[in-house]
């Protein structure tokens, strides 16, 4: 029955601060606070690994050269080389710091866009990952920050308040939005135990199908458009930019406040404590007169607002108007950004800030190369794929087991529980 | 002190298993019974047609396309829905349990007089309706049943979509650079096999929440899938993403059926691969040793354990065998309908597929049911859209989603899990 058996743990001694009766749900999160740097780091270098080698394998160049590969191997080679540091050096240059511009503000401008493009997916990423610790899996991310998009706009640019009124009213109403949608699933597992990954997974398509909707109607088509999109939101209403010549809004700053907000709300309050306690082990939490439908209700509501945030800075920020894309798979990446950072606050803010940086260089990689930016994509779910399976990073970089080397297991629970 | 816990928390309502039949049905009937009473019958139009078309030009009996007067046909067929209602109520009453029937008959009238009502002053091809919807059907029906697989021996998958896709991809390439769409069918079942065989190796070997690896498999497919068509299909779509598409395979005598034989007897391959796969499941997990051990595996691992059967294995196995399935159903988005692969081809269908197995009681023939359904109500939609009707297209859309929301939560009946459902098997 060896086949039955997870691969090579640790033996006992050398890790005696794990209680035997450990579940699941407390070594997924243990191995989620607590897991090696070092793994992290490898399962990087691994996904940006194996997508240099599909780059080089679908290179028109490479592959002309590959048929003459034997005679000639060195050819094949140089055009991979060519081909992948060409890409890569593209996608650094868009994202980071681009050493061609001769002034400072210009050169810095990548790394703006990289914090434009993070700054929706920390605050949808710190919406899963507070869910994460109470024990839910929050797949809806996407319709959450849908709802908020459509409130905060529809206050954007159907209403017309005064300065700094405007924006608090637009910002509280995209939260709102997105509370409400989380909020439903949590009503529904508190209530009738339906599980919250179906349930977001098919508010997802709901949202979807219902900012399509909304975009066809007189109140939200802006006049005169044929296309399916909104007004321009009102210039109150916009989130204030930094720079003239870059993306950069003050959502940046709100999610940082966020950040530190779900930190302390985890760390130091007594709400928090609840919602870790019920998702270590929720009959516990339920033994010691915690009341673990409200807190399912609270950890959705609040994640559902966390992802609104989200929708707010995508409305008011980047774009300034709504389209039925206005998510642009946000909130999917939300769920990778929440697992890459352990499900802990700044984690979260810093795996935001590494997709936000392939986000913002995708797309000066794939004008100026040619590559797909969907390689973006490749090496995302890649690195959350190693990351999720140490003992595979171990055994590829022949790393030995020293400490913890159990597998990141959790939330085992059925659908209907 | 070692006895490790596994066990899954009881819902929180704690709900009994109920012995008293439940009122749901009998008040969500009536509520529907009303709706349809008051718009379809009483509000709609007086002194229109709505006409049916039942033959298609190429069958051998023709028949005249069905004309009905809008308003008393849409108002006697609400009648019936308020007579199932009621007769509903009274076995409630009765303390019996309404039955399945009695709810796919209700849902028959039901439609029905909303099609009457929404056709009103138009003219739609009964035939052409139903084709449609089947065809929307097939890659549904192919990916709930790979859930049902996968879920019976006690894994979430998640990944149908990326199953799917995989599929799609595959079999359009690899069709293409051999020339035969056999191969290529071939091949969807080799992509289909290698995005379960990740999954199975991350879920049960390395123990990963199965949820995160299907989730994360998604993506990953979808992102291989549209870097290599923008990279190699789109620029050159002759050499890599020109299969074609099936013939289709008339069954004689069968298909000269009014309505039935055009719709169900007049389809490709990969349609008939689909009735035999459905039949096959359902007797295979219902009649045979093999499917008592999956479904034990499933529902009691610990138990199956001490039995003697491998449940690891098993599982495995089993997530190989849905994947391969799901990965036949995706050929049919390129070799059995459009005849090239494009981008993020499957659309979502492999979640729609996997409110069908939810919906559908995670077994074979209710995901067919339910998979048929939604294609309907989905193919009903771009129809009603072409000829206009009061209700918005995207509230059709939704329909499917929202319906399985109602089945989760208990509204529309319970549904419930295989009991060890996403739960790792480690022996202690």
């Amino acid at each position: 029955m060896t086949d039955t058996l997870p691969p090579a743990s640790a033996p006992e001694e050398e890790r005696p601060e794990v209680p035997a009766e450990e579940t699941f749900f407390q070594r997924f999160m243990r191995e989620l606070t607590s897991g090696s740097i070092l793994v992290t780091i490898l399962s990087v270098v691994l996904a940006l690994f194996i997508g240099a080698l599909l780059i080089a394998a679908s290179d028109p160049d490479v592959q002309d050269r590959a048929s003459y590969f034997f005679s000639r191997p060195g050819d094949t080679l140089e055009a991979a080389w060519s081909a992948v540091s060409n890409a890569y050096s593209a996608l650094f240059t868009g994202s980071i710091i681009d050493i061609n511009e001769y002034t400072v503000g210009r050169a810095l401008r990548p790394l703006a866009e990289t914090a434009t493009n993070a700054a929706p997916l920390i605050a949808a990423g710190l919406g899963v990952a507070l869910a994460f610790r109470a024990g839910l899996f929050n797949i809806g991310a996407e319709g959450q920050i849908i709802l908020g998009a459509i409130l905060a706009g529809y206050v954007g640019f159907g209403m017309h308040l005064p300065t700094g009124l405007h924006l608090i009213v637009g910002v509280l109403a995209g939260i709102v939005g997105g509370a409400i949608w989380g909020g439903i699933v949590g009503l529904l597992k508190a209530r009738t135990g339906a599980h919250e990954v179906i349930v977001t997974i098919m508010l997802n398509y709901v949202a979807r199908f219902l900012i399509a909707y909304l975009l066809t109607t007189s109140a939200f088509q802006r006049p005169g458009a044929s296309n399916p999109v909104s007004p321009i939101v009102d210039e109150n209403a916009q989130l204030t930019r930094f720079f003239s010549d870059s993306r950069l809004h003050l959502g940046f700053v709100l999610v940082i406040l966020a950040a530190f907000g779900v930190w302390w709300l985890l760390e130091r309050s007594t709400m928090g404590f609840e919602f870790r306690a019920v998702g270590a082990n929720p009959n516990a939490a339920r033994t010691a007169g915690m009341s673990v439908s409200r807190t399912y209700i609270w950890v959705m509501l609040l994640a559902g607002g966390l992802a609104g945030l989200a929708g707010v800075m995508q409305v008011l920020g980047t774009e300034r108007y709504l389209t039925a894309g206005i998510s642009a798979g946000i909130g999917f990446d939300a769920i990778t950004v929440a697992l890459l950072g352990r499900a802990s606050p700044w984690g979260t803010v810093a795996a935001g800030l590494l997709f936000g940086a392939l986000r913002a260089g995708g797309v000066p990689m794939q004008a100026s190369t040619g590559t797909p930016i969907d390689i973006i994509v490749v090496i995302q779910s890649l690195i959350v794929l190693f990351i999720a399976a140490p003992p595979l990073v171990r055994a590829i970089f022949r790393v030995p087991v020293r400490s913890a080397g159990q597998p990141v297991a959790g939330l085992q629970r059925g659908w209907g529980a | 002190m070692s006895a490790q816990t596994v066990v899954a928390p009881p819902t929180p309502t704690g709900q009994d298993l109920a012995v008293r039949p439940s009122w749901k049905a009998p008040i969500a009937f009536a509520v529907l019974a009303l709706v349809a009473l008051i718009t379809f019958g009483i509000l709609g139009e007086s002194g229109q047609t709505s006409t049916f078309g039942i033959s298609t030009s190429s069958d051998a009996w023709q028949i005249d396309p069905l004309a009905l007067s809008s308003q008393p046909v849409a108002l006697g067929l609400s009648l019936v829905c308020v007579v199932i209602a009621a007769y509903s109520a009274w076995l409630v009453r009765q303390g019996q349990s309404v039955p399945v029937w009695l709810t796919v008959l209700f849902a028959i009238a039901f439609v029905l007089a909303f099609l009457v009502w929404a056709v009103a002053g138009e003219q739609i091809s009964f035939t052409s309706l139903l084709q449609g919807a089947l065809a929307l059907s097939v890659p549904l029906v192919f990916g709930a049943l790979s859930g049902v697989l996968c879920e019976r021996a006690g894994v979430i998958n998640i990944a149908i979509e990326g199953q799917l896709l995989a599929g799609a991809f595959l079999s359009a390439v690899v069709a293409t650079l051999t020339g035969s769409l056999y191969v290529g069918l071939l091949a969807a079942i080799v992509a289909g096999l290698l995005v379960a065989f990740v999954l199975a190796v991350f879920a049960i070997k390395y123990i990963v929440n199965q949820i995160i690896v299907g989730v994360v498999l998604n993506v990953l497919v979808l992102g291989v899938t549209n870097f290599l068509y923008g990279q190699l299909l789109a620029p050159e779509a002759s050499t890599w993403n020109s299969p074609g598409t099936l013939p289709r395979v008339e069954i004689p005598l069968l298909s000269e059926i009014p309505v039935i034989g055009p719709v169900v007897f007049e389809q490709t391959i990969i349609v008939y691969a689909m009735y035999v796969t459905v039949i096959l499941v359902q007797i295979a997990l219902f009649r045979t040793r093999w499917g008592l051990r999956v479904r034990s595996v499933g529902e009691h691992p610990k138990a199956a354990d001490t039995l003697g059967i491998k449940v690891n294995t098993v599982r495995f196995r089993n997530v190989l065998l849905g994947g391969a399935v799901a990965g036949l159903g995706g050929a049919f988005f390129t070799l059995g309908n459009v005849g090239a692969f494009s981008r993020e081809m499957s659309a979502g269908q492999g979640f729609i597929a996997l409110a069908a197995m939810i919906f559908g009681r995670w077994s074979p023939l209710g995901a067919l049911g339910a998979a048929l359904l939604f294609g309907f109500a989905n193919n009903l939609q771009s129809v009603l859209g072409i000829i206009g009707t009061p209700i918005p297209s995207e509230f059709m859309l939704m329909l499917p989603y929202i319906l399985t929301i109602f089945a989760v939560a208990g509204l529309v009946g319970r549904v419930r899990a295989p009991a060890a459902d996403g739960e790792p098997y480690v022996k202690s």
